[in-house]
């Protein structure tokens, strides 16, 4: 077994340590130790977009940031997304709109859709499109996707308006 | 394996040179992480160089602009300063991967994995960009075009590594733009990138820099191809004899990604469609 | 209880309406379980050791080293993995698949396996393995493979199908020849001919979840595996016909499925995983990376195909023969012979004959993907519809119209067709308003014509219901595509209660008999059909409950919209009865109710579709870009027409893909070059514009609501549809995909070279 070093982060507005060795991977890290499987791994070489994740604010797959690089960082994973016991609009949005099949790229899908809806309220298809081409989806032909994002883009604007 | 954050480029140099074993450098970690999983390097030591203060930071200032060893590429797609000076640097380096990669991607980073494809390397040195090498004694500045040396080679030595990237100030009535060919939009590597950087005088073209990249060892700086549009208001003879010498310095390769005929004939496509970009961006007209 | 498998139009209250997957929140909050996502406790972590060549001697495996490394559980190697298979030489095949045994025949071919406390030191007991190759000649090319100086990969394979039989062995493992009438006198008849050969190259079913399971064998023999796979029934049969388990005692969990697409109807780590926990006599997880994927798993075979057509001037063609010739992998397969009972299927035409050579290479073993064989022969098939359209100056829809097949057509491989759709699609292409979108310069149009069979088979369900009247419908087909959606709303359809009340789950291996894979598009097709008749066998059960409560004869009740309702003579004053009440005293009137069905399910309607593709091709890069995409497609019966567009989007997706720029990249090394999705390109969200899709319902006469499978027809014409459109753009004939930019650019060079 190899020697771990403790990290001391903040996953989902929570206070998290765990102990890992230097040259995990995060995405492995957040899997195992500290059981949010909802970090898909597809490929582990920073390609597909599954184990996307939020790292003090910035989108970025998990399996190309060491687990030691977390400390003193703050993380947010789809499994932070619902509030209070209610699905973010994406999350609702996605299910309406019939935006998932197998779901494995899902996670990863919801976490960069929101990233692109926090820094641009108001994106065209395309915006969505390049926004979201780090995310692999192998099932729905990207078509039901970009329309769930569509729908909670104009949502979310609606009620930031009211 | 050992890992370090240092506080300083002094401290993380000392660290790199002490290290017997394999010592790698960690910044945004989009190639050093991969290959990790690959298994194609096993490190002894990584030094994780961004808890070192201001290596994050962009500065500006009536020279140009520094650019932090750490500073990823979101974080120069975001810079409007930087972004309305050397267009064609920004959009090259937001090319590298997904908006994921450009969240943690590093423009030293993209210029020390030495890939003969790598995006920014071309923009950053048609730009005129240099490197801040610092080593466990002493500083020294280095043009980009000097850094890489070969596929997966540089010329920084044991001990030595980017502090930053500066690109001076840009002149007036110039343009830069960079340009690369893949088969998908996006998430994908060059086959051929070009960046031409050129600066208009009267609407004729007064100075300029081509350079190719995927289409050699390392990024190639062709001074005929800039010499063949150098005088031109970028009309279809210039056009045409930029493209033929930039197909003319392509010494390529056939692999998985391209064929040697493909790279040759799409650097003259690519370099016509830059040089145009570039040429309006300077506030020229076709 | 007999039932009757013929359609009956109906309104319907449920059944083709939208409803919300009953996984949906599960799947958006990250709570849902894939196949890596489970762990027991004293778990080790497997991992596989793999060739490095394509084919090579297994002279010697030393795993000394590796076994006194510290946390090391168990090694396994072939001897581990005793040959139980006597003369199922299928089964095998797969054995020696799953870990090689005296030779590696692919690159990526298993060789070892290690079981460890941890990641790490399972990475660091492979490196420790010492094995000694002695290499071979290898042929990773199909028409290098036939040829007779080619390294003959097994010494056992004598070519199946000809005459007289062979007496060497050769890489070719058979020939199926098929067709009706007699072309030679069809091309004599013919005023026009064309000829053309064509390529396609191997592909992955590029599903984004990895292989990965999670096995427990204990001493006694019974075992555990939670597996991510498209059929847990017919995995535990073959785990324990590998093992020498017994099948009872082999509990399999379908886990949730990141994308199958037939990749995950076979086994590859999980008998290894068994083996290796049985050493261990502790759980043993294993989870392939991408580059194991590509290596390893999956791909489909990479084709060479002529295909010669002959048409009178007023566009009737008179003859059509195609010749196939597929790659199975180091093992063989059948997917030559799919190619031709698929190749000419949409259209009558008297005099056909198409001959499939089926073939072995230095590849992994070739894996069904949607529609296995079928998207490469109708890429040539299509394409030279097309061109035999251009050479008879006919529109290449309406040749297509007079040639359709249609009810009564006797089908290339057999059967004469019932109702089905082909022609009813084309009408729809030709009056979709994509049709006279307007299309800009280097742009270009086209169609294509796509035929899957679709497939019924082994299936049983379960439907119990609560005492609050809300019901679980168990199935033991595998959610791939929101059938547990579509079949809460056939439950509820023929329960006549509300969707909501119906919660439909994957029971496991021990708790529903045997259901064949989901794959052939059977699993709401089939798990449809025993869904309705275990609702009608559970409706019986309601009723005799209602006769008892209200002491009447059951012929006197009747089921309607959820209620008992009593209907003889004198029972008009009886207030009916609903299911949940009927439910709620169930403890009192006889006990649980439920309904089962065990059947195979026949008579699956076969799919026929045509897809229209404009595309952008950039003349000085060959860069083709897709710019409007219409799916046009018979689905019998849309149960939830939600998934259904969704299944026709995935399917043209993979098509576009499979069209543009997917392929394995083999080096002269025999390896493979591009195991990863960096450099195997399947499409991403910014090279797409949304597809169109219009759904088409032509009822199946088999199936009581009339239902067509619908997965896997829509990944068969976009390859030609791609590469008509292309045709049209620029005027060259793409003959070799995928159609990627430098081999379009060299076709429009050798165009301008004249």
């Amino acid at each position: 077994m190899s020697k771990s070093t403790l990290v001391s982060t903040t996953v989902n507005g929570d206070a998290v340590e765990f102990a890992c060795p230097t040259d995990e991977s995060l995405m492995t890290a957040l899997r195992d130790r500290v059981g949010l499987t909802g970090v898909k791994e597809g490929c582990g070489t920073g390609d597909c977009g599954a184990c996307s994740i939020s790292l003090d604010g910035r989108l970025v797959c998990s399996c190309i940031v060491l687990g030691v690089e977390a400390e003193g960082r703050s993380i947010e994973t789809v499994e932070g997304l619902s509030q209070n016991g209610v699905l973010h609009p994406l999350q609702q949005n996605f299910i309406d709109h019939a935006a998932l099949q197998c779901g494995i790229c899902t996670p990863g899908f919801l976490i960069a859709a929101k990233a692109l809806l926090d820094r641009n309220p108001n994106p065209d298809e395309s915006e969505i499109r390049y926004a979201l081409a780090g995310n692999l989806c192998r099932c729905t032909g990207y078509d039901k996707i970009v329309r769930a994002v569509q729908a909670t883009a104009k949502d979310m604007r609606k009620k930031g308006r009211s | 394996m050992r890992y370090e954050t240092p506080a300083s480029a002094k401290e993380a140099a000392g660290l790199l040179k002490k290290e017997k074993g394999a010592a790698f450098l960690l910044a945004g970690g989009t190639d050093l992480l991969v290959k990790l999983k690959m298994g194609i390097v096993e490190p002894d030591l990584v030094v994780d160089i961004k808890r070192i203060p201001k290596i994050s930071d962009i500065q500006s200032s009536a020279k140009g602009f520094t650019i932090g060893a750490a500073v990823s590429g979101a974080e120069l797609g975001e810079h409007a300063g930087l972004k309305k000076a050397w267009p064609g640097v920004v959009e090259a380096a937001n090319l590298i991967g997904s908006d994921q990669i450009q969240g943690r991607a590093t423009l030293p980073g993209n210029l020390c994995n030495a890939s003969p494809a790598a995006d920014s390397v071309p923009a950053l040195i048609a730009a005129g960009a240099k490197a801040i090498v610092v080593g466990p004694l002493k500083k020294r500045t280095v043009p980009v075009e000097k850094i890489m040396i070969g596929p997966g080679k540089t010329s920084l030595a044991k001990g030595e590594l980017i502090e930053a990237i500066t690109l001076p100030k840009a002149e007036p009535r110039s343009g830069d733009a960079y340009l690369r060919f893949t088969p998908r939009t996006e998430m994908d590597i060059a086959v051929v990138g070009i960046a031409i950087s050129l600066k208009l005088e009267r609407g004729v073209i007064k100075k300029a820099r081509v350079v190719l990249g995927a289409v050699a060892p390392t990024a190639i700086v062709v001074a005929a191809a800039a010499k063949a549009i150098i005088g031109s208001k970028l009309d279809d003879k210039a056009l045409d004899k930029l493209a033929a010498a930039c197909s003319a310095a392509c010494n390529p390769i056939d692999d998985k990604r391209g064929t040697i005929e493909y790279r040759v004939r799409v650097a003259g496509v690519l370099a016509k469609r830059a040089a145009k970009v570039a040429f309006q961006r300077a506030g020229g007209s076709l | 209880m007999a039932h009757n498998n013929s359609y009956v139009d109906k309104k319907f209250n449920v059944v083709g309406t939208r409803f919300n997957r009953p996984d949906g929140i599960d799947k958006v909050t990250g709570k849902a379980r894939y196949g890596a996502d489970a762990s027991a406790p004293g778990q080790l972590v497997g991992k596989v050791l793999r060739s490095p060549h394509a084919h090579a001697q297994i002279l010697k495996i030393n795993t000394s080293k590796a076994e006194k490394l510290q946390g090391v559980k168990s090694i396994i190697t072939f001897e581990d993995l005793p040959d139980l298979t006597g003369a199922d030489q299928g089964m095998a095949d797969i054995l020696e698949n799953c870990m090689a045994r005296g030779r590696a025949l692919y690159d990526g071919h298993a060789v070892a396996a290690v079981a460890a406390i941890d990641e790490q030191t399972a990475a660091k007991a492979l490196k420790l393995i010492e094995v000694k190759y002695k290499k071979l000649p290898h042929v990773t090319d199909v028409d290098e493979a036939m040829l007779p100086t080619a390294p003959i990969i097994h010494e056992r394979i004598f070519t199946r199908g000809v005459e007289p039989k062979p007496t060497k062995p050769s890489n070719i493992s058979s020939r199926t020849e098929m067709g009706n009438g007699d072309v030679d006198a069809g091309f004599a008849a013919a005023d026009v001919i064309i000829e053309h050969s064509f390529k396609t190259e191997q592909t992955h079913q590029g599903y984004i979840e990895p292989h990965a399971c999670l096995a427990s064998v204990n001493p006694d023999g019974t075992a555990e595996l939670w597996v991510t796979t498209q059929g847990h029934f017919v995995f535990r049969n073959v785990c324990a016909g590998l093992l020498g388990l017994d099948i009872a005692k082999l509990k399999v969990t379908s886990s949730e499925i990141g994308g199958g697409f037939g990749g995950k109807t076979h086994v590859w780590v999980e008998p290894v995983a068994l083996a290796l926990s049985r050493k261990a006599n502790r759980p043993v997880k294993m989870v392939m990376s991408r580059d194991e994927v590509f290596r390893a798993t999956g791909p489909t075979s990479s084709t060479s195909i002529d295909v010669k057509l002959g048409a009178k001037k007023n566009g009737e063609i008179t003859a059509a023969v195609a010749e196939l010739r597929y790659q199975g992998g180091a093992f063989p397969g059948n997917w030559a012979m799919l190619g031709c009972m698929t190749a000419f299927a949409c259209y009558d035409i008297k005099n056909n004959k198409s001959i499939g050579w089926d073939v072995l290479v230095n590849r992994p073993k070739v894996a069904a993907y949607r529609a296995p064989s079928a998207p490469m022969a109708a890429f040539a098939v299509e394409s030279a519809m097309d061109m035999l359209a251009k050479e008879l100056r006919m529109k290449a829809i309406d040749l297509r119209l007079k040639n359709v097949a249609r009810e009564g057509t006797l089908a290339p491989y057999g059967p004469t067709y019932g109702p089905i759709g082909i022609e009813a699609t084309l009408k729809a292409v030709k009056a979709h308003p994509h049709m006279r979108a307007k299309l800009k310069p280097n742009q270009g149009r086209g169609v294509a014509c796509g035929f899957w069979f679709n497939i019924g088979g082994q299936t049983s369900t379960d439907l119990n219901i609560g005492v609050d009247g809300t019901v679980n419908l168990a199935v033991g087909t595998v959610d791939v595509g929101g059938s547990r959606s579509s079949l809460a709303m056939i439950a509820a359809e023929e329960l006549g209660i509300d969707y909501e009340n119906v919660k439909a789950n994957i029971a496991d291996t021990t708790s529903l008999g045997h259901n064949d894979m989901t794959e052939g598009s059977r699993g709401t097709f089939s798990s449809g059909m025993a869904t309705i008749y275990a609702a009608r066998e559970a409706i019986e059960v309601l009723k005799q409950r209602a006769a008892k409560t209200w002491g009447i004869p059951l012929e006197d009740v009747s089921w309607e919209e959820g209620h008992a309702v009593a209907t003889g003579k004198g029972h008009g004053n009886l207030p009916k009865l609903s299911l949940r009440e009927i439910a709620a005293k169930s403890g009192r009137t006889g006990g649980p109710i439920a309904g089962h069905n065990e059947v195979t399910a026949d008579g699956a309607g076969m799919g026929f579709a045509s897809h229209i593709c404009d595309v952008e091709v950039d003349p000085e890069t060959g860069r083709s870009t897709i710019v409007r995409y219409t799916v046009v497609q018979d689905a019998g019966k849309a149960i939830n027409p939600d998934y259904v567009e969704g299944q026709f989007q995935g399917g043209a997706t993979q098509g576009i893909g499979w069209a543009l720029n997917e392929e394995y990249i083999y080096g002269e090394d025999g390896r493979l070059q591009n195991p990863g999705f960096l450099d195997y390109r399947i499409p991403v969200c910014s090279d797409l514009p949304f597809i169109d899709t219009q759904i088409l319902e032509i009822p199946n006469p088999n199936h009581p609501y009339g239902v067509r499978g619908v997965g896997e027809t829509s990944i068969v014409p976009p390859l030609a549809a791609v590469g008509n459109a292309i045709a049209n753009a620029t005027g060259v004939r793409m003959g070799h995909a995928p159609m990627s930019p430098p081999r379009v650019l060299a076709a429009l060079d050798a165009l301008d070279a004249g």
